[in-house]
């Protein structure tokens, strides 16, 4: 293909573009001439060149909606059907340039429908009320400055008509000749052409002689190939770290005569940069270009009046994030439209106005671009989308009931929800607002909602100018540097160890893991370090006492990464990580810092997969806060300090007596700790491993009793009884916790009584009880260590004492030596014996083992696993990563197993 | 190393830079040697594979290092020992090949050549050429792309 026709496909794809829209303005303002002699002029543009270029088809088309212009021109009133047809006709001007982008000429074809169509409304005989007055001279001045490679409507209507017609075309054997470089071949055409001087080289230069008088101050552009400004921003990437390494060695060398040029050398390469980064700008109203007449389509395909309101058009941004918004932007305004925006019925039932409104608007906001989407529709109907969302289970049930509305709202970028009662043939088939996130979270922006019911729901996405060039916060770990951006950083805080300083900030640990109090909530904190080691827990022994908190979001989730050092922070260039390494999920690529070492930068979104895998979130939790006070959202708290002068809290519910014991009357009996209390013998359990009894002075019990069955757990000091909302934060890993939450502002753990009391009585399980107080056993088998490891405080956070096994052989010894077990969960999928085959054995060994309740976990559910389960009288087939159905599952059997306790008690 | 280009006579000889890992030489077609530095600076990736030493800089460009030590699967070399890079490339992407030491560029002939011995160790036989047989020694020649084929999907695991 020749350059020239290259140039005018893509000149003229964007006067199509430009004319989509200005029809869809030219429909809703008929009478903004101006306007129309655009539209005339771009039209005719492409009338001129594609004679020119000898493409019949295409000229013959433009031909024919130029002439209807002309009489909307010439005072021919503007109706919807007319709009329509000349824009279909662009439709097929553009199919038609894609064919020939596509092999170089112009397709075969007839527009013969599209051309009578447009020829009979135009020879429509004008209405005589509309009968225009004889319009007034066109003032010879365009609208808009020319663009670049454009020429002035005299100009090309000079070249027209002395160019050949299609007609002459036609009669030529070779349509299409080759244009060699220079003059194209006018010879070639009946008449000499001779004072012909504007359209032969469409998109060169600007035509500065044959447009002289009439445009004066020509803005002189040149069009650059894409791929030679992105090497250019390569290059000045390089040139930006190179500096910085000599600036670095400068600060090093006092004596340096190069701090002058250095210095100058510096400002310019900055300058250059910005430079550079402004030729990949380009406003967002790229992007926005095809908006108008999607609405406007979209409006006569929906029956509802629409109005698209544009504003900040001119807000520019990198080219490759504007490529990544440009669907999701669509995407969001056709949701907008389709969803958003009422029937005209509804809306005047409602007293709005009977035409909807979207209102478009980007603005530039620090380093971000920020751009809404705000329609004046019936806005998010936030109970549907509650019930919907606990009906596709995207999350438990309680946790949807405990959310904000905003968050509530973040549900529709859920993949596979739509609200919509029918699906449209617009939207409304559950794909694209997921999709929408992920683009756009793919470069590093956020997506908000804001709605209210009756009124209107806006939408604002914020994302960062540029992605080559981002501001990175850098931070030592161990022995190495990390560069983490900024825009994931919420705010730096600075913690010390404990004890030193009362007003400081320091960690706390919850059986190991680190968390620290932030403004009254609980950040769950990993360690730089931990996590470069592979691991998003902290061991036990390792010092995570002082360094500083970068404090991170990501979505909705949040948490602390502690690093030892907080340096600066520096604009990076970001440069992709090596194929070998991308699978590493913690990072985002590396780049070169001003001392010329390489660093690694963080991928938040990694950081917080990693940290989400081992915290468990909180949807498991926060069902257990559930369990301890059944669904009441208050629960009135004892708080104790117990062990390592950490806080601790029971239900007060479970809690008979606080009493203060002289401690000499303590008694040991066969090595346990025993005091007379009320006439009888009662057991004493530390609270915490760490805590001794004491021998002297007093100490503190808190004293659980069942029937005529007391226990007293020892406490160092009781401290409060408090009534909060019982948010559980995190699941600790251990049988003798519920989990931790903040009560007063502090972090608390909450004690699982259910594991105190077996240690005063080995029979209590199985006693009468009044109070939940039963831990059943639950023996967990799975040959992967990381899933036993991820199910197991799951489990024991859902009040399972819980015992594992590897493999089916070893859960087989279990079964048969351990008779407290009361039900197993085994995975299906196993090396060796499968776990089909070891409940098939548990049921030939007959006896208990026969009618134990089992549940498997499947990775994949099929028909035959289903009808073999039942065989075997497996309770439940769950997902192998379906931690709430899990639960759910187990539930089920614990309620069933009750109910047959209560009839065996009866 | 340059310099070996430029004026190749059109024979069936190749040109090959040898390396040396331990006692043993090998050999890299030089057209596939951009480069030979002293590698320094190298900032090593967590969670990488094993073959992977790290990152470093080299003129501007972030060039992943791996080490054909770890790569053969023989022991690592003492701390403080000699190293030197092979700067090659793949796709678009610079790798730095951490090698013992680096010996001159042999010209030699298909004469010398004989397939990769059998009984060699497979993970040393999927990586060679062939062996050239030399006075005094053998030298291995290296399978550039087998060399840098590793990683990816089978670490992917720690993700």
């Amino acid at each position: 293909m020749d350059d020239l026709l290259r140039e005018f496909l893509v000149e003229s794809a964007e006067h199509l573009d430009t004319v989509d829209a200005e029809l869809v303005r030219f429909e809703q303002d008929p009478n903004n001439q101006q306007i129309l002699r655009n539209i005339f002029r771009l039209v005719h543009t492409i009338k001129g060149t594609c004679g020119f270029l000898g493409l019949p088809r295409l000229e013959a088309l433009a031909h024919a909606a130029e002439t209807l212009m002309g009489r909307f021109r010439d005072g021919y009133p503007v109706s919807g059907a007319s709009v329509t047809l000349i824009l279909a006709t662009l439709d097929r001007l553009k199919a038609i340039l894609g064919d020939l982008e596509a092999t170089g000429s112009e397709p075969a074809g007839a527009d013969d429908d599209l051309i009578g169509a447009l020829e009979k409304m135009a020879s429509e005989e004008v209405p005589a009320a509309a009968a225009p007055p004889p319009l007034p001279e066109l003032p010879p001045i365009v609208e808009r400055e020319l663009k670049p490679g454009e020429v002035t409507l005299d100009d090309l209507e000079r070249a027209f008509m002395e160019a050949p017609g299609p007609d002459d075309f036609a009669a030529m054997d070779a349509p299409a000749p080759a244009f060699d470089a220079g003059e194209p071949a006018f010879d070639s055409a009946p008449e000499p052409a001779a004072p012909v001087q504007a359209p032969e080289r469409p998109a060169a230069a600007p035509s500065a002689e044959g447009g002289e008088s009439a445009v004066a101050a020509k803005v002189q552009t040149i069009r650059v190939n894409v791929d030679t400004i992105e090497h250019l921003m390569t290059m000045v990437s390089e040139l930006v770290l190179t500096r910085n390494q000599l600036l670095e060695i400068a600060r090093r060398h006092e004596d340096s005569g190069y701090k002058v040029p250095l210095q100058r050398l510096s400002h310019v390469t900055a300058e250059l940069q910005e430079g550079v980064m402004k030729t990949r700008m380009q406003p967002i109203g790229n992007a926005w270009q095809k908006l108008p007449r999607v609405v406007r389509d979209l409006s006569a395909e929906l029956g509802k009046g629409i109005d698209l309101v544009m504003s900040g058009a001119e807000t520019e941004l990198d080219r490759q994030v504007l490529d990544v918004i440009k669907d999701p932007l669509t995407h969001m305004v056709r949701n907008s439209a389709d969803h958003g925006i009422e029937a005209t019925k509804e809306r005047l039932k409602a007293g709005k106005p009977a035409r909807g409104s979207i209102r478009l608007s980007a603005y530039h906001e620090g380093g971000t671009i920020t751009i809404e989407i705000a329609d004046d529709g019936k806005g998010l109907d936030l109970a549907a989308i509650r019930k919907k969302a606990v009906e596709r289970n995207f999350a438990p049930a309680a946790d949807i009931e405990r959310m904000t509305d905003a968050q509530v709202a973040k549900f529709i970028f859920h993949a596979g929800f739509s609200t919509a009662k029918a699906v449209t043939s617009v939207s409304g088939r559950g794909v694209g607002m997921d999709v929408v996130k992920t683009n756009i979270e793919t470069i590093g922006g956020v997506v908000d909602i804001a709605t209210e019911l009756g009124k209107g729901t806006t939408f604002t996405i914020k994302i960062p100018l540029t992605l080559a060039i981002v501001s990175a916060l850098i931070v030592k770990a161990g022995a190495q540097r990390y560069a983490v951006p900024q825009i994931a950083v919420l705010e730096l805080v600075r913690v010390d160890p404990k004890g030193d300083n009362t007003s400081a900030n320091s960690i706390e640990r919850i059986y190991g893991a680190p968390v620290l109090r932030l403004r009254e909530r609980l950040l769950p904190i990993v360690t730089l370090d931990g996590l470069m080691r592979g691991q998003a827990t902290v061991e036990e022994g390792e010092i995570v006492e002082s360094g500083f908190v970068v404090v991170a979001q990501v979505g909705r989730q949040r948490f602390g990464v502690l690093v030892d050092e907080v340096f600066h922070t520096e604009e990076i260039v970001v440069k992709p990580m090596s194929s070998k390494l991308r699978h590493i999920p913690l990072f985002a690529g590396n780049t070169i810092l001003g001392d010329g070492a390489v660093v690694l930068i963080v991928d938040p979104n990694g950081v917080a997969k990693l940290v989400g895998q081992s915290a468990q979130s909180g949807a498991a939790t926060d069902t257990e806060s559930e369990e301890v006070e059944a669904g009441d959202a208050k629960a009135t708290l004892l708080v104790f300090k117990g062990g390592a002068g950490g806080f601790k809290a029971v239900p007060l519910s479970l809690v008979t007596r606080l009493e203060e014991i002289d401690a000499s009357k303590i008694e040991h009996l066969g090595g346990r700790p025993l005091i007379q209390y009320r006439g009888r013998l009662m057991p004493l359990v530390p609270a915490d491993p760490t805590i001794a009894i004491r021998s002297e002075g007093n100490q503190a019990l808190v004293v659980f009793s069942d029937g005529d069955r007391a226990m007293g757990l020892v406490v160092d000091e009781i401290v409060d009884i408090v009534e909060e909302r019982l948010d559980i934060e995190i699941s600790a890993d251990r049988s003798d916790l519920i989990g931790s939450a903040v009560l007063r502002g502090r972090a608390t753990d909450i004690i699982n009584i259910a594991h105190f009391l077996p240690l005063a009585y080995d029979d209590w399980a199985r006693g009468p009880r009044k109070t939940v107080v039963k831990a059943p056993s639950l023996l967990l088998v799975d040959d992967s260590a990381f899933f036993r490891d991820m199910l197991t405080p799951v489990l024991k956070a859902a009040g399972y004492n819980v015992t594992t096994a590897s493999s089916a052989e070893e859960a087989l010894t279990l079964l048969v030596n351990n008779a407290a077990v009361d039900l197993v969960v085994s995975d299906l999928d196993m090396p060796g014996r499968s776990g089909f085959e070891l409940v098939a054995a548990m049921r030939k060994s007959g006896g208990r083992l026969a009618e134990m309740p089992v549940i498997a976990l499947t990775g994949t559910v099929a028909p035959d696993a289903i009808e073999q389960a039942r065989r075997l009288a497996i309770s439940d087939l769950v997902a192998k990563f379906d931690r709430s159905g899990l639960l759910a599952a187990l539930a089920e059997i614990g309620e069933a197993a009750q109910a047959a306790d209560a009839r065996a008690a009866a | 190393m340059q310099a070996a280009n430029g004026n190749t006579v059109p024979t069936d000889t190749t040109d090959y830079v040898t390396v040396f890992v331990g006692e043993t030489m090998f050999g890299l077609t030089i057209d596939r040697v951009h480069d030979v530095f002293v590698p320094a600076g190298i900032t090593p990736v967590p969670l990488s594979p094993r073959e992977i030493v790290g990152l470093l800089n080299l003129r501007g460009r972030v060039v992943t290092a791996l080490c054909l030590r770890r790569r053969l699967g023989i022991p690592g070399r003492e701390a403080g020992a000699a190293e030197m890079a092979i700067g090659l490339e793949q796709a678009g992407e610079t790798f730095a090949l951490i090698v013992d030491g680096v010996g001159e560029v042999l010209k030699l002939g298909a004469d010398t050549q004989e397939p990769v011995p059998i009984n060699l160790d497979p993970r040393w036989r999927d990586l060679s050429l062939g062996v050239h047989r030399l006075d005094g020694r053998l030298l291995v020649i290296l399978d550039v792309d087998a060399l840098l084929a590793f990683g990816d999907a089978r670490e992917a695991k720690v993700a």
